[in-house]
């Protein structure tokens, strides 16, 4: 059960190595011992994100988990919910894509549709049925500021995370009533392994600081956040924007 | 009927979904614990306790509060035997006119009598009297296999039940003990005191006694407070031309509208603390009031919880032994710099312990704070569990809906025992909690 001041006795990471993913589980472990799971592909990252939660959790247990691979997810689910409710569950798998390469490669392009969209929403499909049946738990859905406004280097990207943002927008208000809330959140640019190459862009935040607004977000119910907040509003205002200055904007 | 629905405690935090049944008669109820589904079964009387002790997420609950019948009433013996969803005002309104009271009354009157029974309340007389507990002659328990057994004082399954917070089975029907009364007013002693061992010491006056504090001073005057003291008033005391053993139930005024919780800021909670202690008098000053008035002063606003906005509020209550009056310093000095300060803050005096395993009361300082809820309060509180299990204290379970779970047993050492009781009398494991899961009970 999530507590009456938002602490919760277990979590649930699929893409058990994301870096935002870990920042919320740590958060989170900050406070209080809880039961984690890893739901990621086994790898030497994985094993070490094992190794340095287990000193802080009550339990740490890993399960197999492929993004790509659909028909293997109802399994792994299950095999998450297996030592009991799950409370929080952060949907963190994604791929970036760097353009211009999926642009110029179909088969890119529909990966990162698979990975960032099909997969997350067989997962919500899944984890909503799951929680369901509990009456209560929430579902942190990691989409991105470019779900709402990409930009032209990458769009595809923010396409994939559209169709993400918006299937678990749905998901939450046909989940009203049931007891489950569903938190999707928009980041901005956020300093990690997946954008470590590029140079920092205005308003980049940490994992910490996507992790503590994550953590109050969960605790108010909320639907959608936008971190950092300011991102809303120059989303808003750039909605206004006339698209040909947009163009301009890499 | 059934329906899904969402449900929360008094303090409106962390709501789960069950499906809720009304109104079923015992063959129903019955066939509902047979048929209930992995994620089990509980009763919910009127949902005063403030945390998630009447939820039961994804699972089933049965609401008692239609099941409000009373049985049978001795006014001769001051005997009554009631169905568990009555609750204590509507009972008070048949049995004082008889000349007859509840002993163990607490803050307010719209408890059912299984709830009190499931968390042992006690009222402002605990020294005296001990928890509501104390007065139960017998209970008729639906259990797990589905039969009905009935219990009575000095039997595992009785202190079990009395304080196991509805994880036994349901209560179908109680027969309680009353205790005789010459009117229906109470004797209301009112006076203000400066410091926190002057409240303490006055706690110790009266059989029914109750402080309020006021946490919003800093220094010596953390915990100064005003003391309400309560005795039985005799006929004469009473206005002319009263008839002595009519009860007044409490008049209330419809819910506030709107939330108020923007107001629940250190520095307005504050100001309003010092306009309710200076209008406080300060030689003692006595007058008779209904008793209704007296018991139930929250109960004069309907629905006051949802003030507190969507976050909602927490209540920590706790009670620590008499000698460590240091500690109940210390924690009530952390209580007062919580980050939204304490909107009330409640203290009373409780006597020894009752059968109950886990049953709250111990002897010593029981102090009940009301905190706008915040994340930044769970460290807070947190650090207080410590305190409080270290010092031989512990945290009332009706209260709560946030305690460290590692800290229970150090809390309440008949756990153990309670535990072994639960699992015999329910191996399947059909009555449960959103308490029960989060603490592991
Ligand atoms: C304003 C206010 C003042 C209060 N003052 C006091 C006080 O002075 N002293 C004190 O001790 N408490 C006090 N309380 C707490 C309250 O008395 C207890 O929480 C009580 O248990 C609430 O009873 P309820 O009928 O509302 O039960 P609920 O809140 O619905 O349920 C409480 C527990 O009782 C169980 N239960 C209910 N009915 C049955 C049944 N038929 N069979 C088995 N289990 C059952 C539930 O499963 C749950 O575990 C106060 C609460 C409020 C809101």
């Amino acid at each position: 059960m999530i507590d009456a001041l938002g602490v919760p006795q277990s979590v649930l990471l699929l893409g058990g190595t994301s870096e935002i993913g870990l920042a919320i589980v740590d958060r989170y472990l900050d406070r209080r011992p809880v039961r984690v799971v890893l739901a990621g592909r086994p790898s030497e990252r994985l094993d070490s994100a094992v190794a340095r939660l287990t000193a802080r959790a009550t339990r740490v247990d890993t399960v197999d988990f492929d993004a790509k691979d659909l028909a293997s997810q109802q399994t792994a689910l299950q095999q998450s919910f297996s030592a009991g409710d799950i409370d929080v569950a952060i949907v963190a798998f994604g791929v970036l894509g760097d353009q211009p390469a999926p642009e110029n490669d179909p088969a890119t392009a529909a990966h990162l549709a698979t990975v960032n969209f099909t997969a997350a929403m067989n997962v919500g499909i899944i984890l909503a049925r799951a929680m369901r049946r509990q009456g209560h738990g929430v579902i942190v859905a990691l989409s991105s500021v470019a779900a709402v406004r990409p930009r032209h280097s990458n769009f595809i990207y923010g396409a994939t995370k559209a169709g993400m943002d918006a299937f678990y927008r749905g998901l939450a208000d046909s989940l009203d009533g049931s007891g489950v809330d569903v938190l999707v959140v928009r980041a901005g640019p956020v300093r990690t392994r997946m954008t470590a190459h590029l140079p920092d862009r205005p308003l980049t935040s940490s994992p910490e600081a996507v992790a503590a607004a994550v953590t109050e977000a969960v605790w108010r119910r909320r639907t959608v956040l936008w971190t950092p907040r300011s991102m809303r509003i120059i989303a808003w205002i750039i909605r206004l924007l006339p698209r040909r200055l947009l163009r301009k904007v890499p | 009927m059934t329906e899904s629905r969402m449900l929360t405690g008094w303090g409106r935090t962390a709501p789960s979904a069950a499906r809720v049944i009304t109104g079923a008669d015992d063959e129903a109820l019955i066939a509902a614990v047979l048929g209930a589904g992995p994620r089990g079964l509980l009763a919910r009387g009127s949902g005063r306790a403030y945390g998630d002790v009447a939820q039961n997420a994804g699972g089933v609950i049965v609401d008692m509060t239609r099941r409000a019948r009373i049985v049978s009433w001795d006014a001769r013996q001051g005997v009554v035997t009631v169905e568990s969803g009555v609750t204590l005002d509507r009972l008070l309104r048949t049995v004082v006119p008889a000349g007859w009271c509840l002993p163990v009354i607490p803050g307010t009157g719209h408890v059912t009598v299984g709830g009190a029974i499931a968390a042992d309340v006690h009222g402002k007389n605990h020294g005296s009297q001990g928890g509501f507990g104390a007065h139960v002659l017998a209970f008729d328990l639906l259990t797990g296999n589905g039969s009905v057994r009935t219990a009575t004082p000095g039997s595992e399954v009785f202190q079990a039940t009395v304080g196991g917070m509805g994880l036994t089975g349901v209560v179908l029907r109680a027969t309680l003990r009353l205790i005789p009364v010459t009117t229906a007013w109470v004797r209301v002693t009112r006076q203000r005191a400066g410091r926190l061992d002057s409240v303490l010491a006055g706690l110790m006056t009266a059989d029914h006694a109750v402080a309020w504090l006021d946490l919003s001073r800093t220094g010596a005057r953390t915990g100064r407070g005003v003391l309400t003291l309560g005795s039985p008033a005799e006929p004469d005391e009473l206005p002319p031309g009263t008839d002595p053993l009519a009860y007044a139930a409490v008049r209330s005024s419809p819910a506030l509208a709107v939330p108020v919780s923007p107001l629940f800021r250190p520095q307005v909670i504050g100001a309003a603390n010092s306009v309710i202690y200076r209008r406080a008098p300060s030689v003692p000053r006595s007058v008779a009031r209904p008793m209704a008035d007296y018991f139930f002063p929250l109960d004069r606003v309907i629905a006051w919880n949802r003030a507190y906005g969507r976050g909602g509020f927490v209540q920590y209550q706790f009670v620590l032994p008499h000698d460590a009056a240091e500690t109940l310093h210390r924690v009530i000095t952390m209580l007062a710099s919580a980050d939204r300060g304490v909107s009330l803050a409640v203290l009373k005096r409780l006597g020894p312990g009752g059968s109950g395993l886990l049953s709250f009361p111990t002897a010593g300082w029981t102090l009940a704070a009301d905190l706008p809820a915040c994340t930044a309060l769970a460290d807070r509180l947190d650090r207080l569990d410590r305190l409080v299990a270290g010092a031989g204290g512990r945290v009332y379970l009706a209260k709560d809906a946030r305690l460290r779970p590692d800290v229970l047993t150090a809390m309440y050492p008949k756990l153990a025992r309670f535990r072994a009781v639960r699992r015999a009398l329910d191996p399947a494991g059909i009555f449960t909690s959103d308490l029960a899961r989060r603490l592991s009970l």
